[in-house]
């Protein structure tokens, strides 16, 4: 079997930790080959050791059997190595046909022959069914149509091994569609292509092998047809995942939250952004709020921690009025709050891990005595919790919280949060962004948390996180609850419609129809 | 792991020494420059009179203490209220106030026994800075009023009614100017005149500089150690996070703005109650103290701790500037110089982040 490229036992460190650790890769011609991996895997290093922007500690690349020397990206793009970045390499007041020359300009006595390009283009884009206009300012198309001018420029440049970083990550569902045909048609013409992802249904839909590694380290390489998605995934995380929720049945208690006609008017336009919300989260509870995004969930999470007060309404925790509680106030009650966007509210990005972990209960007494900080008992607390929530970094305790990956800051909050030992969680989406594995914890850890009998509040965009997380979904829809659901008795078609606002059944949803 | 942490420590340290230093060997580089198109004679003459100045003999020494004391404290100002996410440009109005305040106490209140006077004075100094910081701390935490624009009336404000006050209260009408400090009004000398001195001829070092290096390291210690410093800094750092985790934001810009405002007004005191017979000016002029806080705050890259050796940096360049007198360089020239060596050395920030980033680069490329 002859490989277009071959990497061979690349290894890869960096101060802390080893991004790569003796690594093969060996890639066909004309073939989809994925590289799958949990974010900090090591799967950006290893394609950055590719494209020449890295150089391996030890370790050979071979090009067609032949070992190369690959310094820097020029390198690469000599040896028809091309990438697609996750974050698109674009010239954003040119347009696609300059962005797509840039570089390998066609030129007689100094002055550009835009024609002969344009038609090299052209027929480039045809071949591959790659749909472009190529006059057409980058600031002005859509991200699928600057990817198509990312891909073209590969093609431009005659390159034959062509590297997809994590594309799909910025794409809607029918785009991702249209580049998987794009990617299937590049192949079969004979070019070679590295897929890196950590998206099971992608590697299931296109890939004819696929390599994965896990922590730094290779685990193997199969044939996609002959593995399952659980297999695959068990691969990258290292152990059994179950991509559907373990949720023992439980009947919930008693009240611990509950919103009284909650509204929270537009400072733009005075209209109700949260319309008359009432409802109550029980001891043992999931309760989920589903919607498209933009109906009201951020003013409504906004208003129940305080972040910014409801205009009118009650919010009684554990049998106490909290309305005009500040937010350390609502702490004290009892609620925690994950929030939506981690690096705005959830963590000082600039503090290291130990003092974020404390952000919350920096003044309690054990952490501090006459208001000076008890730093010994601070960095033991971390270690704790870092050991049991399992939170990965460079430099433990120490590690500064901007540099460390997505997942381990989300577990970070959730630590934090779930330690506490609130009477009610709040979660704000919490697995936006994360992979199957901080996925899996996550709401594994939720439903914990609802096991020791505490309320927790969902708030969530994702059908099937709904679907599987939760004991009642609450519907919102323009800034309405429209809608209380039994996941066990309704499909995710069915939860669509509802949240799309086409039909509903709580008496706010009546009320418009009437007035309709 | 131990010696990991200190590697760690040890990167960010060194990053921002190095930072400074390089800093500040390019702002020199490009006075001497300069020099050369000003007075290509001259020049080497010059730089090096600039260059060793400051400790070219004991009274030099002792005169760069004395011009060090007022703007390390207006530089702690500016570097405190940085750490708390705010641009304190009030420096020079805080200043003036304290310097009034103080010159009020001490030439009004003789009947204050012994000690006792000076620091009655230094007391009200603080106050009235704290006062001039804690109005544009209050507009910003509760009208959301940018203190930049307030802190700069606040200067104009704390100058005229300086200068009206001087000629209603303490004014010494010969001089255009406020009324002398005698005795027991003026910071003891502790003897570190006679230690810094050349023959007969002593230097105005005095106690004041004491206070303002342990005021520096009392920022520290409240910065770095303590509850409050850790709300402070989470402010700074991340105003959003900061209020999410129950920290009162308002709180904290106010106190940190007026903890800023206090350290200012007692370099106005400590300046004034020198002993070295200066008098506030009457003249429409902002006191420039308060402005080289800004430059002082940059260059120890808000370290408390640092400012204290920026700040006798400055003054360092400023007795060589003196020196640079006798290579016939006009006042003007030596004026710029010095700015000049100040400009580049606000680059240490952005060395400082170009080493950092440099270190990190490892870590960030694997984080995606």
């Amino acid at each position: 079997m002859d490989y277009v490229i071959e990497m061979l036992g690349i290894t890869k460190k960096f101060p802390g930790i080893i991004a790569n650790d003796n690594i093969s890769l060996q890639l066909r011609k004309g073939e989809i080959h994925a590289l799958l991996g949990e974010n900090g895997a090591g799967k950006s290093t290893l394609m950055s050791v590719l494209f020449g922007m890295y150089q391996p500690d030890s370790g050979v690349i071979k090009k067609n059997s032949k070992e190369v020397c690959i310094d820097s990206p020029s390198d690469a793009t000599r040896l028809g190595i091309g990438m697609v970045h996750q974050h698109f390499k674009l010239v954003h007041n040119f347009t696609v046909l300059e962005n797509i020359m840039l570089g390998v300009e066609i030129t007689r006595n100094g002055f550009l022959k835009m024609d002969d390009a344009r038609k090299q283009v052209l027929e480039i884009s045809q071949r591959y069914g790659l749909d472009i206009e190529p006059d057409a300012l980058i600031s002005d198309i859509t991200v699928g149509m600057q990817q198509r001018t990312e891909i073209l420029k590969m093609l431009y440049r005659k390159n034959e091994i062509l590297i997809f970083d994590e594309p799909t990550a910025v794409l809607i569902p029918q785009e991702i569609n249209e580049l998987m045909n794009i990617m299937q048609g590049l192949a079969a013409e004979g070019k070679s292509i590295l897929f890196i992802t950590h998206k099971l249904n992608e590697i299931k839909a296109v890939a004819n092998r696929c390599t994965v590694l896990r922590k730094g380290r290779y685990i193997g390489t199969v044939d996609v047809a002959s593995v399952s998605k659980e297999e695959l995934s068990e691969m990258m995380v290292g152990r059994k995942v179950s991509l559907t929720v373990d949720k023992p049945d439980k009947a919930p208690g008693g009240v611990i939250f509950e919103a009284r006609d909650l509204v929270v008017k537009s400072r733009l336009t005075g209209k109700n952004v949260v319309d008359h919300v009432s409802f109550q989260v029980r001891e043992g509870e999931i309760v989920c709020i589903a919607g498209i995004d933009g109906n009201g969930q951020r003013e409504l999470v906004y208003a129940l921690t305080g972040l910014a007060p409801p205009d009118t309404g009650v919010m009684m925790l554990d049998g106490a009025d909290i309305t005009r509680e500040s937010i350390r106030g609502r702490d004290k009650h009892g609620m925690a709050h994950i929030p939506e966007d981690r690096h705005k509210h959830g963590l000082v990005l600039e503090y290291n891990l130990a003092y974020n972990l404390a952000l919350q209960t920096y003044f309690k007494p054990r952490f501090q005595k006459r208001r000076f900080l008890r730093f010994d008992a601070i960095y033991q607390y971390a270690a704790a919790l870092i050991e049991r929530f399992d939170i990965r970094s460079g430099q433990g305790a120490r590690t500064i919280t901007r540099s460390m990956s997505g997942g381990n800051q989300q577990k970070a909050i959730l630590a934090r949060e779930i330690d506490r030992d609130p009477k009610l969680l709040i979660a704000v989406q919490p697995t936006r962004g994360l992979d199957v594995g901080a996925i899996e914890y996550i709401h594994q850890q939720l439903v914990e948390v609802r096991g020791s009998n505490k309320a927790v509040l969902l708030v969530s965009l994702e059908l099937d996180e709904v679907m599987n997380v939760s004991d009642r979904i609450l519907v919102i829809f323009e800034g309405r609850l429209v809608a209380e659901l039994n996941p066990k008795e309704t499909t995710q078609q069915d939860l669509g419609l509802y949240m799309a606002g086409s039909k509903g059944n709580l008496p706010a949803f009546s009320k418009e129809e009437s007035s309709a | 792991m131990n010696g990991r942490l200190k590697q760690i420590l040890n990167l960010n340290n060194s990053a921002s020494a190095i930072s400074s230093l390089t800093a500040i060997l390019v702002g020199l580089l490009a006075g001497f420059i300069v020099l050369l198109l000003s007075n290509p004679s001259q020049a080497l003459g010059g730089f090096g009179a600039i260059l060793t100045g400051g400790v070219s003999d004991r009274k030099n020494m002792g005169q760069m203490l004395y011009f060090a004391t007022p703007i390390i404290m207006t530089g702690l100002s500016v570097s405190f209220a940085s750490r708390t996410g705010l641009f304190n440009i009030g420096a020079s109005g805080q200043f003036i106030a304290g310097a009034y305040c103080a010159v009020l106490v001490s030439v009004r209140a003789p009947f204050l026994p012994g000690p006792s006077r000076w620091m009655a004075a230094l007391l009200a100094a603080m106050i009235a800075g704290a006062l001039w910081g804690l109005i544009p701390g209050a507009l910003k935490a509760f009208g959301n009023v940018n203190e930049v624009i307030s802190c700069i009336m606040m200067n104009y404000i704390g100058m005229y009614l300086v200068n009206f006050l001087i000629t209603q209260t303490v004014f010494d009408s010969l001089k255009n100017q406020s009324m002398r400090v005698s005795g027991n009004g003026n910071l003891p000398k502790m003897g570190l005149d006679l230690l810094f001195r050349e023959g007969n001829n002593v230097s105005s070092a005095n106690f004041g500089i004491v206070i303002a290096i342990l005021m520096a390291i009392l920022l520290c210690i409240l910065l770095e150690k303590t509850q409050f410093g850790y709300e402070l800094k989470a402010c700074g750092f991340n105003q959003a996070a900061a209020k999410y985790a129950g920290i009162n934001e308002r709180r904290s810009i106010i106190l940190s703005m007026t903890i800023a405002g206090a350290m200012a007004g007692l370099g106005g005191a400590l300046l004034y109650l020198a002993g070295s017979g200066k008098g506030i000016d009457v003249v429409d002029v902002l006191a420039a103290e308060g402005f080289n806080g800004i430059p002082v705050a940059l260059l120890a890259l808000n370290s408390p701790v640092g400012v204290i050796f920026s700040g006798l940096f400055i003054a360092y360049l400023t007795v060589g500037g003196f020196n640079m007198q006798l290579y016939s360089f006009a006042p003007q020239v030596i004026d710029i110089i010095i700015a000049i060596i100040i400009y580049f050395s606000a680059f240490a920030l952005l060395l400082k982040n170009l080493l950092r980033q440099r270190a990190l680069t490892g870590q960030e490329g694997e984080k995606s």
